[in-house]
């Protein structure tokens, strides 16, 4: 598929609990319901928003994430409900 | 220091709300902000020696108390828990949001970290719907400079509606302006028009149909778009604590069971 971004770049949709660290997208929706969205709409996270992540616990879980100037952890659980955009190349 | 009876105990659910501490303090003013935004630290710098520490109840999270003195003129100062948000997520929250809504502060400043603004300005507009005497203080200003942030003081407080001052509060820069907007908002003789969030239409006719009933119930002394806006939000704690100050003033309380609760 040829887009404007050229022939070799794709962008796609993954949760944010599976974006590699050192690598930054921007936040596609919130899937969270309820308190959980309010939170992370309080936190920052917002469609349109640029998340890096930064750094990943030991054991893998929670990871850190750069957001809005500020280094936010999020556990798999929290992390899954965030879709983000990631652009390949 | 430990948690002792007085810090904790029962007393301290009377004295939350009671305005100040100081017989015949003239002002209270909340200090309210984003957590590590200096907001202690201004307190610190505002109030000298002259501060005690208490707990809020039953919490971990402390709450400072002290007072200044500024052109003749008592201000007590209450330093709220830090939190990103007044919809009541956490304790502290709640705390804070209570205060602002029915402690009624004379003023109430909310600090927010010049390096991260944006961050910072959604506490800003959740406060200004809850009350129009407000100052914000744009701390941290020194850090602000050192990564390069310039920030137009004057256009945030014509977007905002809302006295800004900018300060560096370790340095205790920025500190008497802030006091001198601290008190023209308190005395009355500066008049706010903060920026007020506008929702979509179903909402805004949803508050315009609750509005005029909560004036009702409570009359001028709480903000009812604000009560509006958490009812149609289903928030249970803004009840709960609605339903605690309509008991206490006795006159709306039959009222207040039958209506909001229904």
């Amino acid at each position: 598929m040829q887009s404007d971004r050229g022939i070799f770049s794709a962008e796609h949709i993954i949760s944010l609990c599976d974006l590699p660290v050192g690598k930054s997208a921007v936040i596609n929706s919130i899937q969270a319901e309820g308190m959980t969205r309010r939170r992370m709409m309080d936190l920052g996270l917002v469609p349109g928003t640029r998340v890096e992540a930064l750094r990943i616990s030991p054991a893998g879980d929670p990871k850190a994430y750069k957001i809005r100037g500020t280094v936010i952890a999020f556990r798999r659980e929290e992390g899954s409900k965030i879709l983000v955009n990631l652009k390949e190349d | 220091m430990g948690l002792t009876h007085q810090s904790c105990g029962s007393g301290v659910n009377r004295e939350i709300f009671q305005r100040g501490m100081v017989p015949g303090a003239a002002y209270v003013i909340a200090l309210a902000g984003n957590p590590n935004t200096g907001k202690s630290t201004l307190f610190n710098a505002l109030t000298g020696l002259n501060q005690h520490t208490g707990n809020w109840p039953g919490k971990t999270v402390l709450r400072a108390e002290g007072k200044f003195i500024f052109q003749g003129r008592v201000y007590n100062l209450i330093d709220l828990p830090g939190t990103y948000s007044l919809l009541a997520h956490s304790a502290e929250e709640q705390v804070a949001r209570d205060y602002l809504c029915f402690g009624k502060p004379d003023a109430t400043i909310v600090v927010v970290d010049a390096t991260c603004l944006e961050r910072n300005l959604n506490l800003v507009l959740q406060v200004l719907e809850i009350t129009a005497k407000v100052v914000v203080c744009v701390n941290l200003m020194d850090e602000a400079k050192r990564k390069n942030i310039e920030i137009n003081i004057e256009s945030l407080s014509a977007e905002l509606g809302v006295p800004v001052v900018a300060a560096t509060a370790r340095e205790g820069a920025g500190l008497a302006a802030l006091q001198q907007a601290v008190a023209g908002i308190a005395d009355g003789t500066v008049k706010t028009s903060p920026y007020i969030v506008k929702y979509d239409e179903a909402i805004e006719h949803c508050i315009r149909k609750l509005e005029p009933k909560l004036k009702e119930l409570v009359g001028e002394q709480f903000n009812s778009r604000w009560l509006a806006l958490r009812l149609l939000d289903g928030d249970e704690t803004v009840i709960r604590s609605l339903k605690k100050w309509l008991a206490e003033g006795t006159r709306v309380r039959a009222a207040a069971g039958g209506e909001i609760l229904a």
